[in-house]
């Protein structure tokens, strides 16, 4: 083979390489990125059960409450305009408490309760989630 | 004053830089060789005062000097000595200086040691490696700098993030960014070949050093990075996909591309506009991981809470380097001339086929890593990828990439064919049978990618040492010996992720005092939870006796700690490593009825994880001595006849 058609070859399925990898990336991006909603948004749109997504809000006051097993917390996720219930199986992180910012990754049960699979609370001042700052993180430092 | 002092120090280093720059220039336009003569000793000198200024920033933190606003921010007298010293890099002031020490020490271990380079190349690429310089400088002196005095000095500094309070700290972050910024020089290589039209084997051969101890370093730098967030977030897991691992996971791959692309051309001189190419992305996904951690986009413990209009400034620098190189390869690399040629089926076929597979998932992870950005920056949408994309896309080239990984070095360069491989594959192919069966006869259940990690993580080792068989030992060359065990390394790691996904077993509880929880083969008994002090913290520590079978008990003592300055809290697991495995524990929270949450994980065999890290590293670092012993050789002998 010449030097000048197999760099024409190699270009071609270099391209070809790409182009699969980014249609693969897309078409995967697709069934599995995880949008973000608030329970007015939860209200707004219907989510299907089971796919993945974050839900993020306030803990409602005094919603927590624990199940017998000790390991199993019920609580309400409000925004101000709605609220959505949510079961969660496993340690809360330290700043997890009421009246405080939280998002959550799960899905929804056919029910309507979200099923969290992993809880972000709000870490600390200086570490926080952007989703829970909103435009306060774009304007300036986050104090 | 030292404060001041580590400020002109680094003021000289940005001067040192232009001035490197202009004479690499100057000398090359002009032809001058006086001009280019002292491009090497101002490389040098401009390396030590950016040395000198990361060293008094070093001895302000260990000082505790609250004068300086960044020491005040983010240190406290009551560190331990550890932590008031890795802190210096645990803010972003700090981590940008190291930064940039790295990139100026990269510099003056270029002018100092590269012997082998075209002498007009090497003056490009020491003015390339400053041109960088500029930018990064002009970056720490205009918007980031670390060595701000703070009036009045407050009495006491408001502490480092706790969860960067320990050992980890001082170890993966210089070693990360060695790696990470190490491949600068790759970058500068590149750019300095195009500008004097140098591509070729001697070109390759005097890169791929510089590109491999680079890369050592970055593989040792993930492998620290994944096992630290693994003991310390408490979370069990050793890979989140989380956009800061992604940002040091792209340049690896295009770092590992790079690495093998170079050894087609500078054994076979083929690749080379191929090659280039990837010197130049690699260095770019550096910077690119670097504009993604420092400008505050993401929110990580990695993002330092920084203001906005550092963002647009990296934005604006990776525009003009990445932009600048890639205007240049457009230019330039219609005269790099054509290379050798080889067949489909040959080394370097496998080596393509390797570099592919690598910048396809390259393309999967920046995709995925840079879509929420993207989604959120054009509709205002929020969104998250996680662990189910990357998985799911990134997965299956990965695993046809390792068995790719056996088949490659038993080929002959330039023309094989497939019988003779046949019969050098056969021995790892019915170690793959035998584990296929093997599996599905003791584990039914597990899932297909763990199924197919397990299975060919056991052929594919069969596979990496098969390049050895029915060779002289002694005679085999280092490099050899470090691809090798590199390879292998990759398959322990690909065991320990299959055996991790498929075997782990997990118990989450309320647990009363006394009480005997089970997990996997061990019986875990709560024997009590009491208040302890460390030095900046206080925390609750539970006592866990674990036995194993009739085997002799052992104690354990996860820790829920409490940071007064700033105040947090976090988990310490404790972990206990056996043989097979990890027994990993967590301690939780008390309830009312006096019950203390546990969550016990038996992790078998995750541990090859990260000893196939260190593996490839040291394959790495093997491979590295082979090559500079045989280049001396060679060297010598064209010097001495």
């Amino acid at each position: 083979m010449k030097a000048k058609h197999q760099r024409l070859t190699l270009g071609v399925v270099a391209l070809v390489a790409i182009i699969g990898a980014a249609l693969l990336a897309m078409s995967a991006l697709k069934d599995q990125a995880a949008y973000f909603y608030s329970p007015a948004d939860v209200k707004r749109t219907r989510i299907e059960p089971g796919k993945a997504v974050r839900l993020g809000g306030m803990v409602a006051d005094k919603s927590i409450v624990r199940q017998p097993d000790g390991v199993t917390i019920r609580f309400v996720v409000a925004d101000g305009a709605d609220t959505v219930p949510v079961v969660f199986k496993g340690i809360v992180p330290d700043l997890f408490k009421e009246n405080s910012g939280v998002v959550a990754e799960g899905r929804f049960d056919a029910g309507g309760t979200f099923i969290a699979d992993n809880i972000l609370a709000k870490h600390d001042e200086r570490y926080m989630p952007p989703q829970l700052e909103g435009d306060k993180h774009k304007t300036g430092k986050v104090e | 004053m030292i404060a001041e002092a580590g400020l002109a120090a680094l003021w000289l280093a940005f001067a040192l830089a232009l001035l490197q720059l202009g004479l690499g220039v100057a000398g090359l336009t002009g032809g001058r060789d006086v001009l280019l003569g002292a491009v090497r000793p101002v490389a040098v000198v401009q390396g030590l005062l950016t040395a000198i200024a990361f060293v008094m920033l070093i001895w302000l933190f260990l000082r505790s000097d609250m004068s300086v606003e960044l020491v005040a921010l983010n240190s406290h007298s009551d560190k331990p000595w550890l932590y008031k010293f890795a802190g210096t890099w645990g803010n972003h002031e700090g981590s940008m200086l190291l930064w940039v020490a790295v990139l100026a020490f990269a510099g003056a271990a270029v002018a100092l040691f590269e012997r082998r380079l075209d002498e007009r190349t090497l003056m490009a690429t020491l003015a390339a490696q400053a041109f960088i310089g500029i930018g990064f400088y002009a970056f720490l002196l205009f918007s980031s700098n670390p060595f701000t005095r703070l009036d009045p000095a407050p009495a006491q500094g408001q502490g480092l993030n706790p969860l960067l309070q320990d050992p980890g700290l001082a170890f993966h972050p210089p070693t990360l960014y060695f790696g990470y910024v190490g491949l600068s020089i790759a970058f500068s290589f590149a750019v300095g070949a195009l500008v004097t039209r140098d591509v070729g084997a001697d070109f390759a051969r005097a890169m791929r050093p510089w590109v491999l101890i680079s890369w050592v370093f970055l593989t040792l730098g993930i492998t620290a990075g994944s096992y630290w967030a693994y003991y310390e977030l408490g979370w069990g897991g050793w890979w989140f996909w989380d956009p800061v691992e992604n940002a040091s996971l792209m340049p690896w791959l295009a770092a590992t591309a790079l690495l093998h692309s170079v050894t087609v051309l500078a054994t076979r001189d083929g690749l080379r506009a191929w090659t280039v190419m990837l010197a130049v992305v690699a260095f770019s996904m550096s910077m690119v991981g670097t504009f993604l951690v420092r400008s505050g986009i993401l929110t990580s413990v990695h993002a330092f809470a920084v203001d906005p209009t550092r963002g647009s400034f990296i934005l604006a620098l990776l525009v003009i380097y990445i932009g600048g190189a890639m205007a240049l390869y457009g230019f330039r690399v219609g005269t790099v001339r054509e290379g050798s040629t080889f067949e489909a089926v040959s080394r370097e076929g496998a080596l393509v086929a390797n570099n592919l597979l690598l910048s396809a998932i390259l393309g999967i992870v920046l995709i995925g890593t840079l879509y929420p950005l993207g989604v959120e920056a054009v509709t205002g949408d929020k969104l998250s990828v996680g662990p189910p994309y990357f998985n799911a896309a990134a997965g299956p080239l990965a695993l046809i990439l390792v068995a790719i990984m056996a088949v490659g070095p038993l080929l002959k360069w330039r023309r094989d064919t497939l019988k003779p491989l046949a019969k050098r594959l056969a021995l790892p192919i019915l170690i793959t049978a035998l584990a296929l069966a093997a599996v599905l006869a003791m584990a039914p259940g597990i899932g297909i990618f763990p199924l197919l990690g397990l299975v060919l993580a056991l052929g594919v080792g069969a596979a990496s040492v098969a390049p050895l068989w029915k060779r002289n030992l002694r005679r085999t060359p280092l490099f050899t010996y470090g691809m090798v065990i590199a390879h292998l390394g990759i398959a322990v790691s690909l065991a320990g992720m299959a055996c991790e996904s498929a075997f782990t077993k997990e118990t989450l509880v309320a647990a009363r005092l006394g009480e005997t929880e089970h997990v996997g083969p061990f019986a875990v008994r709560l024997d009590g939870v009491a208040p302890i002090a460390g030095p900046n913290w206080t925390a609750l520590e539970a006592t866990l006796t674990v036995t194993r079978g009739d085997g002799k008990p052992f104690i354990l003592k996860p820790e829920a700690r409490m940071f007064p300055s700033p105040p947090t809290e976090t988990s310490e697991a404790a972990i206990k490593t056996v043989f097979d495995g990890q027994l990993y524990t967590v301690l939780g929270k008390a309830d009312e009825q006096g019950r203390w949450q546990l969550r016990l994980w038996w992790k078998p065999w995750v541990t090859l994880i990260w000893l196939g890290g260190v593996l490839i590293a040291l394959g790495g670092l093997l491979s590295l001595i082979g090559h500079m012993r045989r280049e001396r050789k060679l060297l010598d002998r064209k010097l001495y006849g």
